[in-house]
């Protein structure tokens, strides 16, 4: 009994799955009504299904994060590529004869992800082949991405009038919000490629040891070209779903901190921000975390802009928590605890 | 029988030349002679380009603009100078800002109010330190937690702007001084100017300084000569910490106003500044100095751009972009060479 539970505890999964349910809890205490999901006009409607749909864009993103995180990477223009994607979609909107024609929609999300392609090709570039530190390859699109944004809606806010285009933030399918399937598609790709075949093993590989995967065969620089290329298909993917929610292309503001949320969820995951194992599930556990907090703070009253000071108060505890330090002092007092009641026994 | 040809002495021109060769060559002051350069070759530019470019008041303007940032840019310098970076510095200028207002609001007078805010940033940042070195937190996520702890502070001092009424505050602010030929500068220049000469000073002159070059060059081999490693990683980003809420009060000389969403990308600029100032990221080699030319690369091209009328500014945040992909492949090739 006691075995299953150190099993348990000492899972990854455990901690973010305890404070989902914490949140969960001081929701339904707040407000009874935290669980129920109601059908109108078909379509599933209830605090859960909003926590999943508009937690849905950085879930994306935090997917794409978890695997540039994996190889000791990380991607911090997530954020410039979505507002790129999203801008390009609705400029090409707009510029279109009829924004409604499905073809057109069909067009312009296909610009967009290709674009997204290229881009995250020139951060695999970045990393992989010229080797700057992934943060400062990144960091450049960053910077210059939000600028990009701003060039291509020539400074305006974008707004269009499309219905094909509006089903990717809004739409239903079956009841269900177009943006969980995006969510749970990308998902379902992600844990296929990693974990049915070999590639998840040698981006661990990669992450856990660059050098003695390098010597044992494993070729680094097409995986970071891959990591970031998912991560920035990802990332346009979020884009797309945020900007079709708004219909508008708002290059300053669409996805603003994306990037930290994203990074956030994985780090609440309980993946290692210094690369190795990863762990897909709980990237999906974190991002519900996060989401539900920002809808706790709702549901309780605090003033919704306050949700940052309480994700810096998460941010810390997690990684306190996974501190090597910390580690290491919780095992010695474990040790001390068992010498103790060792002696005990003796002396009883 | 062999003679022995004996190689020609080099002559001065080709001392020079070798001279100048291994200078720019080098990853301690290639970069920084390129940003020197280039500043010149887009002032002289800019000069040809527009009437009335080549005054000493725009040269003074960059300096009375970017007061705050140069401020930043010292204190990021000595962060990258260990290898580490600090994300926080944007948010923690809004804090200051907001800080100042609303301290200022409630009556409290600016005497006591400035050293209060200095002594809170520092505090902040000497926390992250310790975040940093004694839990191994990596210093970006460290100072990430820093960013949104400022940013949301921010928001809990108030949630619209809020601006500043403080009459010796407004004196202190607005007042400049005249350097003749109708040429002035503000106190923040000077204030700015302070910080850069006792940044300079503790980097180069004192053990504390030595010690951030050494942590840069070498963790590992600081602490096997015996420096105090960890006090000077955690008092890196307490400096920066102390440089953030003095460049917040800088801002808010210039704005006269608190407002939460201030500054919102700053830390971008900042470290723009300090790597195209020729600090090396991976830390150990750079110059204050170099961050504050960084920053002035950065204000001239602000200044082009208002000056063209046409382009717009976005082009801004695209121009640091590719000017920082650029130094940053100067650097690889630099310190590549040398290995």
């Amino acid at each position: 009994m006691s075995a299953l539970l150190a099993r348990i505890v000492s899972s990854r999964l455990f901690w973010p799955l305890v404070m989902l349910a914490v949140l969960f809890l001081i929701n339904v205490i707040a407000f009874p009504g935290f669980f129920s999901i109601t059908v109108r006009d078909g379509n599933l409607y209830g605090s859960l299904i909003d926590i999943l749909r508009n937690g849905a864009p950085m879930m994306i993103v935090a997917i794409g994060m978890t695997l540039v995180i994996a190889t000791r990477g990380i991607d911090l223009s997530v954020g410039a590529v979505a507002a790129i994607a999203g801008s390009v979609a609705c400029s090409i909107l707009l510029g279109a004869p009829d924004p409604a024609d499905p073809g057109t929609v069909a067009i312009a999300i296909l610009t967009a992800v290709l674009i997204a392609l290229v881009l995250g090709t020139w951060n695999g570039f970045l990393v992989a082949v010229v080797g700057i530190q992934p943060i400062i390859a990144t960091l450049i699109l960053m910077t210059a991405g939000r600028g990009a944004a701003m060039l291509i809606t020539e400074g305006q806010i974008l707004t269009v009038n499309s219905a094909p285009f509006k089903v990717l933030g809004a739409g239903f399918v079956w009841g269900v919000p177009v943006a969980i399937y995006l969510a749970a598609g990308v998902f379902l790709i992600a844990v296929l490629f990693t974990r049915r075949t070999a590639l998840g093993m040698l981006i661990e590989a990669v992450g856990i040891n660059p050098e003695a995967s390098r010597q044992a065969g494993v070729r680094a620089r097409g995986l970071l070209f891959l990591v970031y290329i998912f991560a920035a298909l990802c990332a346009a993917v979020g884009g797309l779903i945020l900007t079709a929610n708004t219909m508008a292309a708002d290059a300053n503001n669409v996805a603003l901190f994306i990037e930290l949320d994203a990074i956030l969820a994985v780090v609440i995951g309980g993946t290692s921000l210094a690369g190795g194992r990863y762990s897909l599930v709980g990237t999906v556990v974190g991002a519900l975390v996060i989401q539900t907090l920002v809808t706790t703070v709702y549901t309780v009253g605090i003033p919704p802009i306050i949700t940052m000071v309480f994700k810096a108060v998460v941010v810390t505890l997690v990684c306190l928590l996974q501190s090597p330090t910390t580690n290491e002092a919780l095992a010695a007092f474990r040790r001390r605890l068992a010498l103790r009641a060792g002696k005990e026994a003796v002396s009883v | 029988m062999s003679t022995l040809i004996k190689a020609p002495a080099p002559t001065q021109t080709q001392r020079m030349l070798q001279r100048t060769r291994s200078a720019f060559t080098s990853p301690k002051y290639g970069p920084v002679l390129v940003t020197a350069i280039l500043f010149v070759v887009v002032f002289i530019a800019g000069g040809i380009r527009y009437p009335g470019f080549f005054a000493g008041q725009v040269i003074l303007n960059l300096f009375v603009d970017n007061a705050y940032l140069i401020v930043l840019a010292v204190g990021m310098t000595f962060v990258i100078l260990t290898g580490g970076i600090d994300l926080s510095v944007g948010a923690v200028v809004a804090l200051s800002t907001m800080m100042v207002a609303s301290l200022l609001q409630s009556g409290v007078p600016a005497v006591i109010v400035i050293p209060v805010i200095i002594v809170a940033t520092t505090v902040l940042g000497l926390l992250v330190g310790l975040m940093v070195h004694h839990f191994k937190v990596q210093p970006f996520i460290a100072t990430l937690a820093a960013m949104f702890l400022a940013r949301g502070l921010c928001y809990v001092i108030s949630q619209s702007s809020i601006s500043i009424s403080d009459e010796s505050f407004i004196a202190l602010a607005v007042s400049r001084i005249p350097l003749g030929g109708g040429m002035s500068i503000t106190w923040s220049v000077v204030i700015a100017l302070v910080i850069v000469a006792v940044a300079v000073w503790t980097l180069h002159r004192t053990r504390f300084g030595r010690t951030v070059y050494a942590i840069g060059g070498g963790e590992h081999s600081a602490q096997l000569m015996g420096l105090p490693v960890a006090r000077t990683k955690v008092l890196v980003y307490a400096v920066s910490g102390l440089c953030s809420g003095l460049a917040g009060i800088l801002f808010s000389f210039y704005t006269l106003s608190g407002y939460p969403l201030t500054a919102i990308g700053t830390e971008l600029d900042a470290i723009a500044a300090v790597v195209i100032g020729g600090t090396l990221l991976a830390g150990g080699y750079g110059f204050v100095l170099g961050s504050v030319l960084g920053v002035l690369v950065l204000g001239i091209i602000q200044t082009i751009i208002t000056f063209e009328g046409t382009l717009s500014s976005w082009w801004t945040k695209i121009f640091i972009g590719a000017l920082l992909l650029a130094f940053i492949g100067l650097q690889r090739v630099l310190t590549r060479r040398k290995t």
